[in-house]
């Protein structure tokens, strides 16, 4: 759909695709080149069985009886071209699944890589369905059109030329018999591409959007019964029903055009060729066996006309496929670190913002000239409400963006000077969205430290107040987490990447508390894990329980982008602020 | 699939009309190289130019005769495509409104959602398809292997011979293709699951510099959906040169038996050159039967999957009551029990409301907050008690129920429509009476910052807040003035402020409503002439917040945590 709405590819981004495509192949350059060799071949051969054909059936008409020797002759030789022909268009069909196999794993590989190497900012914009889209359909979409579509083009042009060769050399009065339906041919071709295409196209917009709503509406099936909405639902649905059936059927409408035509003009060839052929067979200008190869090169030639408009179409789309593809991969990855950037190799966790603002677009700044000192074992809260900016603060620190003035210091040093990597390194984290993938529950806690033993993992699942749980499962650390698998609930996953974080030697600890949707036995649970979480490590927390705040040793308010106020509870209350505002609203 | 088979019966003279137009343009294909034969054979030799150009122009009329017959009965095949299934979605739609929520429960969602879109697109080409081909492709098979032999047995024998070969070839790849696709779908699957995962993890996995791992692990995934997709190709590319092989082969057959049949006088050469269109014509054929296979078999298990709910049981028909009776209460449990398959989710709950009055109701999760909601909506019957409703059991009522409530449900819909469509809902409200809703919903300020009530909404309303979403929720419940305003922990996402404004406006504004509130934080019940508290699905128990402090242990104990330390305080 998304390609609906857009206007077509320029010529020159066309051909930057093309030329970008062309670099992939130009890897496998042996492979193409054998590729064309075979093609070449499995269609010279297939077309030289009409012309065996014919002579074989020349050799059966003969005035003086049949010509035994020479019909032997000639059907062995067609047995034996067809079926090397065969066997080449296999080998051919082989390596190109082969080639584009591989060229479709490398850039799938790019594209992932790339997705992994973008800015988080910069995922953030995009959406999950869209990439999906563009790592498995696009790039699905481009290589069966580039070993599909390429070889069956060329495979036509092949067989068109050949054929008419074939037809020429058989047959030339016929030939101009035969001449007449090309016309029809085209005008089918044409009508299909400038007629058919788009009401195709509409039909699987309509259909889009039909789909769109019933999904939509369903959705929200509780809603529209609470309410007593059905028959306005009902009948909106019944419009977009009209419509995308209609739209169905304007399709077919012209397309049910298409194949009979298709078998019209085939049928029009064989009635053309078998009177004219008779015609000239009775003025001596043609043999019978003539227009015996005649019918199956008109045949074989009527194919590849027909499937051109289509391939053509395939291409484009391929194309447009390719360049989302592209503009992906084109996409700005996160800046590469300085050349002489050093590795963290320990940290006591003292952390400074000095003078610190930054823009996400370099017009509106989302903090202005901050400073405030982090040091070692102490806890920050940052707090405000939500979408004030507080997670900027935390991309900030791990360097998903650079400061755009002022400096963050590490242990007295720029972290600029720092490897990301190093640096990252330096800092765990738990965030309010639980991550968990699709693996053992052993394997989701250990991601947190390379090589961690088991006894390592249970020992963190401890802290979290996790491994109780974990123990009763009958699988234990082994029980997989899946959608369809155990069934943990917010707490309990809470509390799995809490046992995650606490695996990390870091120094430094960024948590996000949940606005906690849970009982309040496991409340009890996560507020105890995370406070055995913050010992020993410099912690900021996005706060959003009172404890929290209450003993923090630094309180960064935030509101609007900016850093409104700063201080200790008792401080700010005394101050009677914003934070006193939202603090004593609760109690109302 | 019965079922969506009498779909069918009203359109039968027409699909009969179709289906005979399809088989005279068939014919006239067929019998076209039969005429060339007899051509170059008998007419030929009579060197009679007359007889000649008849014959060619009978051939002619047979080709146009063969695509008049076939447009005609395509477009009528698409038409009765067409209406059937514009009538089947849309029972099927309307069928799908009207399942009670325990059928929901049980076929499950995202499952009608593809029975609505999929399989009724299956069934649409299925039905397309049956009437283009169906005929077809049986007619030419049968009718060119028929005529074949008419011309001479011998010579259609070794024709036939190659038809259980290419059937023989199609079945057996197209069966293994099955499952190498099944498989391939499969690594195709866990593919995404890995994009999607670190999509979301992403800040985890540069925190703890994990990309190069997760790049491995991507590796190998992808290196499996190649090798899966490699043998799908490697093994479904098999069947075109193969088919072409065979063909070919045969016709050489053909041609070398020929000539000793020609030379015994038992058939012509004009013969032997109708029989290599016959093995186009058949090849073709035997092509389109193994698609009509496919089609059928998959448009045949949608259709199936179609019935399964079009024969689903009227559920939740209302139960004429004998006689009202008088009550006082407006709203009242009378020893309420229910269970999901089983497993209990309310234990004899027992509370009644006089008109005006409100309800909080607090508790973990899971502990049957919203079960409550949905059995005074009736959207399950309760197992024991009964529910009345101004003395009126709620299983009396007929669609009148909904007409009394105004709900919030947990994380509710919101529809990619515009503001004002979002809050009337299809009901038919004036400008007036939306404002109105939005101020003491306390969203009317937000809308006009943003686009105005005209603003669209994007799916699922994401353009958005959490706080902004649930206000607009409100907005809607209270647009209509109910009788009844129920609020499933829809507050969740406003900071206290904001909160405590709203619960101030609608106790003043609403003096006549009876409001059900449901939440998980103490501060944004206790406002409430009567709160239930659940555990477990029973009531441990229901006062003002005074009485509850004095005499309820669990509520004692959410409100320590919840003020002593433990507090979520989403504002903050």
């Amino acid at each position: 759909m998304t390609e609906f709405k857009k206007p077509r590819m320029s010529r020159a981004s066309r051909k930057a695709v093309i030329a970008r495509l062309a670099r992939y192949y130009a890897r496998y350059k042996f492979s193409v080149l054998a590729a064309l060799i075979l093609m070449i071949g499995s269609n010279l051969f297939a077309l030289l069985g009409p012309y065996l054909t014919g002579k074989a059936i020349d050799a059966i008409d003969l005035q003086s009886g049949v010509d035994f020797a020479a019909v032997t002759r000639y059907c062995v030789w067609m047995a034996i071209f067809y079926v090397v022909s065969s066997i080449f268009s296999y080998v051919l069909s082989v390596l190109m699944i082969r080639l584009s196999q591989k060229i479709v794993r490398s850039m799938r590989q790019d594209v992932f890589d790339k997705i992994l190497s973008l800015p988080v900012g910069a995922l953030d914009r995009l959406q999950a369905g869209d990439l999906i889209n563009r790592i498995s359909y696009d790039i699905d979409t481009v290589n069966a059109s580039l070993s599909n579509d390429i070889l069956q083009a060329a495979t036509g042009i092949i067989t068109i030329v050949g054929t008419l060769v074939g037809m020429a050399l058989t047959s030339l009065p016929l030939l101009g018999v035969f001449i007449v339906t090309v016309p029809i041919s085209v005008f089918i071709a044409i009508k299909r591409s400038k007629a058919v295409r788009p009401l195709f196209r509409k039909r699987s917009q309509k259909l889009a959007e039909l789909n769109g709503f019933s999904e939509e509406m369903l959705s929200g099936l509780k809603t529209i019964r609470a309410y007593g909405r059905e028959k306005e639902i009902l009948d909106k649905f019944r419009k977009k029903n009209e419509e995308a059936a209609n739209a169905y059927y304007d399709a077919d409408y012209l397309g049910s055009l298409i194949g009979p035509s298709v078998n019209f003009v085939n049928n029009l060839g064989t009635v053309l060729i078998s009177t004219g052929g008779v015609f000239f067979y009775l003025f001596n200008l043609i043999s019978i066996g003539d227009i015996s190869a005649f019918l199956l090169y008109a045949r074989k030639f009527s194919g590849p006309v027909n499937e051109y408009a289509n391939i053509l179409g395939e291409i484009q789309s391929a194309l447009a496929a390719a360049e989302r593809v592209f503009r992906l991969l084109d996409g700005e990855s996160e800046k590469a670190d300085d050349p002489d950037a050093v590795v963290l190799e320990e940290t006591e966790g003292k952390l400074r913002f000095e003078n610190v603002s930054f823009s996400y677009d370099g017009e509106t700044p989302v903090i202005e000239n901050l400073s405030f000192t982090a040091n070692p074992g102490q806890v920050v809260a940052i707090v405000g409400p939500t979408g004030a900016g507080k997670t900027t603060l935390v991309n900030l620190m791990m360097r998903f963006y650079d400061v755009t003035d002022g400096k963050i210091e590490l242990d007295g040093t720029d972290i600029r000077r720092y490897t990301r990597k190093s640096l990252r390194a330096a800092f765990t984290m738990v965030l309010q969205d639980t991550w968990l993938f699709e693996d053992t529950i052993f394997e989701n806690i250990a991601y947190g430290k390379e090589n961690a033993t088991a006894e390592e993992v249970e020992r963190a699942a401890e802290g979290a107040h996790i491994a109780e749980y974990i123990r009763s499962l009958p699988d234990g650390y082994k029980t997989a987490i899946t959608d369809g698998g155990v069934n943990l609930s917010k707490g309990q996953k809470q509390l799995m990447t809490i046992a995650r974080a606490m695996l990390s030697p870091a120094k430094m600890l960024i948590l996000d508390e949940a606005t906690s949707n849970v009982d309040t036995r496991t409340e009890i649970l996560i507020r105890d894990a995370m406070n055995n979480l913050m010992r020993g490590r410099t912690s900021f927390v996005i706060a959003h329980r009172l404890t929290t705040v209450r003993n923090a040793d630094l309180i960064l308010v935030v509101k609007d982008g900016n850093i409104v106020e700063r201080g200790k509870h008792e401080e700010l209350l005394e101050k009677g602020g914003f934070y006193a505002e939202i603090y004593s609203a609760q109690f109302q | 699939m019965k079922t969506v088979f009498s779909y069918l019966s009203s359109y039968k003279a027409r699909m009969a009309f179709g289906l005979f137009l399809k088989a005279v343009g068939t014919f006239a294909e067929l019998v076209l190289p039969l005429i060339m034969a007899y051509m170059i054979d008998d007419v030929a030799p009579t060197q009679n130019a007359l007889a000649l150009s008849l014959w060619g122009a009978a051939m002619l009329v047979c080709a146009v005769a063969a695509l008049v017959g076939n447009v005609t009965a395509n477009r009528m095949a698409s038409r009765v495509a067409r209406d059937t299934t514009t009538r089947l979605r849309n029972d099927l739609f309307a069928k799908i409104l009207s399942l009670s929520a325990r059928q929901i429960d049980e076929v499950t969602l995202p499952s009608l959602v593809s029975r609505l879109s999929s399989d009724t697109y299956n069934v649409h080409n299925m039905i397309g398809m049956m009437q283009r081909l169906g005929i077809r492709a049986p007619i030419l098979l049968v009718g060119g292997v028929a005529l074949t032999f008419t011309v001479d047995p011998v010579l259609a024998l070794v024709l036939l011979f190659t038809v259980p070969v290419l059937t023989i070839i199609v079945v057996f790849v197209s069966k293994r293709g099955i499952g190498l696709y099944t498989r391939l779908q499969r690594s195709v699957d866990s593919m995404v699951r890995k994009v999607r995962d670190d999509y979301t993890g992403i800040r985890v996995i540069k925190a703890l510099s994990k990309t190069e791992y997760e790049s491995e692990t991507f590796r190998k995934i992808n290196e499996e959906v190649v090798a899966n997709e490699t043998k799908a190709g490697v093994t479904m590319g098999v069947t075109n040169p193969l088919m072409n092989a065979v063909l070919n082969l045969g016709m050489a057959a053909v041609i070398f038996v020929g000539a000793y049949r020609v030379s015994a006088g038992r058939v012509k050469v004009g013969d032997i050159i109708a029989f290599t269109s016959y093995f186009t014509i058949i090849l073709n054929a035997v092509i389109s039967v193994s698609r009509i296979f496919v089609n059928f078999s998959k448009g045949g298990a949608s259709a199936k999957r179609i019935g399964a709910i079009l024969e689903l049981p009227r559920d939740l028909i209302p139960v004429p009551e004998e006689k009202k009776a008088e009550d006082d209460a407006f709203i009242r449990f009378d020893h309420v029990s229910f269970s999901y398959n089983g497993a209990p989710a309310l234990t004899d709950i027992s509370f009644s409301l006089k008109k005006g009055e409100s309800l909080g109701v607090i508790g973990a999760t899971g502990c049957g907050k919203s079960t409550l909601v949905a059995l005074l909506l009736r959207f399950y019957d309760v197992d024991k008690g009964k529910i009345t409703i101004d003395g009126k059991d709620v299983r009396a009522y007929g669609a009148e129920l909904c007409e009394k409530f105004g709900v919030v449900f947990q994380s509710d819909f919101l529809m990619a429509a515009s503001v004002k469509e979002n809050i009337g809902f299809e009901r038919e409200l004036t400008d007036e009476q939306i404002e109105r809703a939005a101020e003491y919903a306390k969203a009317d300020k937000f809308i006009r910052a943003h686009e105005g009530y005209e603003g669209m909404l994007t799916a699922r309303g994401a353009n958005f807040s959490g706080g902004q979403k649930q206000r607009l929720l409100i907005a809607r419940a209270l647009a209509s003035s109910p009788e009844i305003l129920v609020l499933d922990d829809s507050s969740s996402a406003l900071d206290y402020k904001t909160d405590a404004q709203l619960r101030k406006t609608l106790l003043q504004n609403l003096p006549e409503t009876t409001i059900i509130m449901i939440a998980q934080r103490i501060s944004s019940v206790k406002f409430a002439d009567k709160i239930l508290v659940l555990d477990g699905g029973k009531a441990v128990g229901l006062g003002s917040d005074e009485e509850l402090m004095r005499t309820c242990e669990v509520y004692r104990r959410i409100y320590a945590s919840q003020h002593e330390g433990g507090e979520a305080y989403d504002g903050i």
